[in-house]
């Protein structure tokens, strides 16, 4: 038996769109993919949305997901062309030989069903254990993955643990059957960065002590040069580049892996801050309702005239809910928010038009926040009718100019945001926001939803647009390597509370405080063992002290 | 307190608000029609006099206020007042005609409820091919046709052609179990078609909406048989809406039989209450309409219920 677990050969996949108005027909979504995955390997699957990554992935398994079919090549697993045998051996091929984990463990289990049970169940379906053995396993299973009381969280349901707990929990569902072979897809992508260092450790050992297989697929290239052995960058299907591991990231031969390589080198001179603010938050305390906790607590920052604030922080530590209170949806309990020299009033009703005019919001789903309905024409026309009362030719002219400024033109006035990519969508989102002339715009993870190419233009543009219109942002987001490329200055939350707050240079310069540190050392970084580099820096440090 | 007995003791409280509000409007709207007791027991020749005389001894003249109070303490004691076309206690008649009612309910329920999943579950299974076409095709047919329709070619096939069933469904106390539901196999055969089509959509419908979740596909790439991903995985999940639809039919089956039992000359609520309308046995109609209502009220109020039981996140909060 030879030692390759998985052989593709040409493998191209397809799919059936039904374009609106008009004649479904087939598309290829994979052009003819050739990889070969040794026994105890990892290959890292990296390319942006559309790429075909998890397409691929998932065809290791002989599954299309939503209409899409497998048109043509081999897919040999176990020394069988999985695509030409028949249904019943596929069914022992899913979760007995190969096994999935997915990006979002909290929509991949089953809400109404325990923990245990859902880990076990395929080992016991292909009779790989009885019920007792895999049980067993499964807790030996948790234990490794490092989770909590590992003998009973099994009976526990997906919603009473948290999401990094139940990312491991997927790894073990996985790893329970004993397969050949785990296909992981985007597993740590959906979580914060500092549990996802954890994840990312406790998979990588799981691999390495378990001998098993594995293809991993992400968007970040800097996570997957940690874990993987070989890596084969995709895009639109095609195979741009693939070699091991070492050789992408270190001397990468196409451009395409190069821009990829050296992705967020926007460079952005730190501002000085003014006198003036046109935004003061001050003793910002809130809470939701219903609620008997405090969500902020005593909330205190300034935004500049022209400048970027950016608020970072994980998921739960208030930044949105911060957002929430400036734009007056949700009213503080307690403080004041004066913005361009004027009180504001806590509640949305008590504002003025010219208030809700100066102060915009640009989200993070952008094609949630248009009318599926309207051109672009219509969105971007709206803000003008309505704060500046422009008709026909007047209008025409305005949107023409900021469809200009966002860099995508006349021609995109009559297009359905269907018709749009993710990037053009926002870009249209910051145009809608620019129509209004604001003074500040809110931007809530603007780029968190893009591929990285993609969200390093759009922050080109707001870089760009803030010179242009001398425009203030309030950047919300989670990603530090955002965060280092526009702010002028930086508010750290942390719990509900700014942990840290001033210009960019002083926040992002030691002596850090021990939350700012381990948010900023958790950020993975693009070079071979800086995964165990970091551990074993924190296990020093934690028995030191 | 556990948030499941907050939710569920507020769903109590709830219904019995409801149900005291369904019989102020019972009682209103009663009031509201034309005519009173008095009047309906004299007739349309009645002197004035007389009239009065009968309004006095009925306590008729009192506010309608007050005769809501006492109406609703009788009831709170189980006493729902007297016909006044035979003078028999409301009670007694309404409860030997109620049990029919369930009966006949119930033995049509017994029928649809497991086919009606089990059809929806097949459905889902076979989506979009020709057994899922044809339970549909079928199922909206019979729901499509009304009821007294369904009922009259029922009897002529198979009472009339066929001879296997009578056309009446009379029964009385003197049956045994066996010869009663012999006797009611027709009306509930009518009945279960009448509910199984929607009960069945619903079904479908509830379970491929969750086939689009995340952990179907988990199920899907554990290897597991199509069956087993709908029944293990996609079904615990839809018990809620399920719920809710059932329930809703069986309330139907209790409250909306009085076509169907006055087709079969069933002996139930619905032929009791179109009995006493025609009489204008006004008290009689009042009972009946609480009854009603409280069956309604009643099994709407344990779907709901069953949907706070059936949610893992209030079962076994963090």
């Amino acid at each position: 038996m030879s030692d390759t677990l998985l052989k593709v050969r040409n493998l191209k996949i397809g799919a059936t769109v039904y374009p609106p108005g008009e004649k479904p027909h087939d598309i290829e979504i994979v052009h003819g993919v050739n990889f070969d995955l040794e026994r105890g390997k990892v290959l890292g699957l990296i390319g942006e949305s559309g790429a075909g990554k998890s397409t691929i992935g998932l065809a290791s398994m002989a599954y299309g997901r939503g209409g899409v079919e497998l048109t043509g090549g081999e897919v040999w697993v176990n020394g069988r062309d999985i695509l030409k045998t028949p249904h019943s051996d596929i069914r022992n091929l899913r979760g007995g030989e190969v096994a999935y984990v997915s990006q979002s463990a909290a929509a991949s289990f089953n809400p109404a069903k325990k923990i245990m049970d859902q880990v076990v169940e395929a080992a016991v379906e292909h009779k790989k254990f009885s019920r007792k053995e895999a049980e067993g396993r499964a807790r030996e299973l948790f234990a490794k993955l490092g989770l909590p009381d590992p003998d009973n969280i099994g009976d526990r349901y997906p919603h009473q643990v948290s999401g990094g707990q139940l990312q491991r929990c997927m790894t073990a569902l996985a790893l329970c059957p004993e397969p050949d072979l785990v296909v992981f897809d985007e597993p740590t992508t959906a979580l914060d960065v500092t549990t996802q260092i954890d994840v990312l450790m406790a998979i990588k050992e799981a691999i390495r002590d378990t001998g098993v297989a594995a293809l991993y697929i992400t968007h970040d290239l800097a996570v997957v040069a940690q874990v993987s052995d070989d890596i084969m960058v995709l895009r639109m299907g095609n195979t741009v580049e693939y070699g091991n591991t070492d050789q992408i990231i270190n001397n990468p031969q196409e451009e395409y892996t190069k821009a990829l390589v050296s992705v967020r080198s926007i460079e952005h001179e730190e501002k000085k801050p003014t006198p003036d603010a046109v935004l003061s938050v001050e003793g910002i305390t809130a809470r939701y309702k219903g609620l008997n906790f405090d969500v902020l607590h005593n909330v205190n920052v300034d935004l500049h005239p022209g400048q970027t604030l950016a608020v970072v922080g994980e998921s739960g530590s208030g930044k949105s809910t911060l957002a929430r209170v400036i734009t007056g949806l949700l009213p503080p309990r307690d403080g004041e928010i004066t913005f361009a020299g004027r009180k504001l009033s806590g509640d949305l009703k008590g504002r003025s038009r010219e208030d809700l005019r100066e102060l915009q919001m640009i989200y993070q789903m952008a094609d949630v926040a248009m009318n599926p309905r309207q051109t672009v024409g219509t969105i971007i026309g709206r803000p003008l009718e309505f704060y500046f009362n422009m008709r026909g030719a007047e209008k025409r002219k305005r949107i023409v100019e900021l469809l200009d400024e966002i860099e995508l033109g006349e021609k995109y006035m009559d297009r359905y945001p269907a018709e749009l990519s993710g990037g053009q969508k926002q870009r249209v989102c910051i145009a809608r926001s620019l129509a209004a002339k604001p003074k500040m715009i809110i931007c809530d993870e603007v780029t968190s939803a893009l591929d990285p190419l993609v969200a390093d233009g759009i922050l080109k543009l707001l870089l760009d647009l803030q010179k242009i219109e001398d425009v203030a942002y309030l950047f919300i987001t989670h990603d530090l390597a955002t965060v280092r490329a526009i702010s002028d200055s930086i508010a750290v939350m942390y719990q509900g509370r700014v942990v840290r707050y001033g210009s960019k240079s002083e926040v992002l310069s030691p002596p850090f405080d021990d939350y700012t540190d381990l948010l900023l050392s958790s950020v993975p970084e693009m070079h071979l063992g800086w995964l165990e580099e970091v551990v074993a820096h924190r296990k020093m440090e934690s028995a030191g002290n | 307190m556990h948030p499941i007995i907050k939710l569920v003791s507020q769903r109590l409280a709830l219904g019995l608000l409801l149900l005291f509000g369904a019989s102020a409007l019972i009682f209103g709207l009663t009031e509201a029609l034309p005519g009173d007791a008095a009047q309906a027991v004299l007739g349309q020749s009645a002197t004035p006099e007389a009239l009065a005389n009968l309004r006095e001894e009925m306590g008729l003249n009192r506010p309608a206020l007050t005769r809501y109070f006492e109406w609703l303490g009788g009831i709170l004691q189980g006493d729902l007042g007297q016909s006044l076309t035979n003078k028999l206690d409301i009670a007694e008649s309404i409860g030997k005609r109620l049990g029919n009612t369930l009966f006949l309910a119930c033995a049509a329920a017994v029928v649809s409820v497991p086919l009606a999943i089990f059809l929806g579950l097949l459905a889902v299974r076979y989506r979009n091919r020709w057994p899922d076409k044809l339970i549909s095709a079928i199922t909206l047919t019979t729901v499509s046709i009304p009821e007294f329709l369904i009922g009259y070619v029922v009897i002529y096939f198979v009472s009339v052609k066929l001879g296997w069933f009578s056309s009446l469904a009379m029964i009385n106390d003197t049956m045994s179990f066996g010869q009663k539901l012999n006797a009611i196999a027709l009306p509930a055969f009518v009945l279960t078609l009448v509910v199984l089509a929607q009960m069945m959509r619903m079904t479908r419908a509830a379970i491929l909406n969750l086939m689009q979740s995340a952990y179907i596909e988990t199920a899907e790439l554990k290897g597991l048989s199509n069956f087993q991903v709908i029944a293990r995985h996609a079904f615990p999940n839809a018990i809620s809406p399920i719920v809710n639809v059932v329930m809703l039919n069986l309330a139907y089956l209790v409250v909306g039989v009085v076509v169907v039992e006055v087709v079969f000359v069933y002996p139930g609520m619905g032929q009791y209450l179109v009995d006493s309308v025609t009489k204008r046995d006004v008290p009689v109609v009042l009972a009946c309409g609480v009854v009603f209502a409280a069956v309604y009220i009643g099994l709407n109020m344990v779907a709901d219920i069953v949907s706070i039981l059936a949610n893992p996140r209030l079962r076994h909060p963090k």
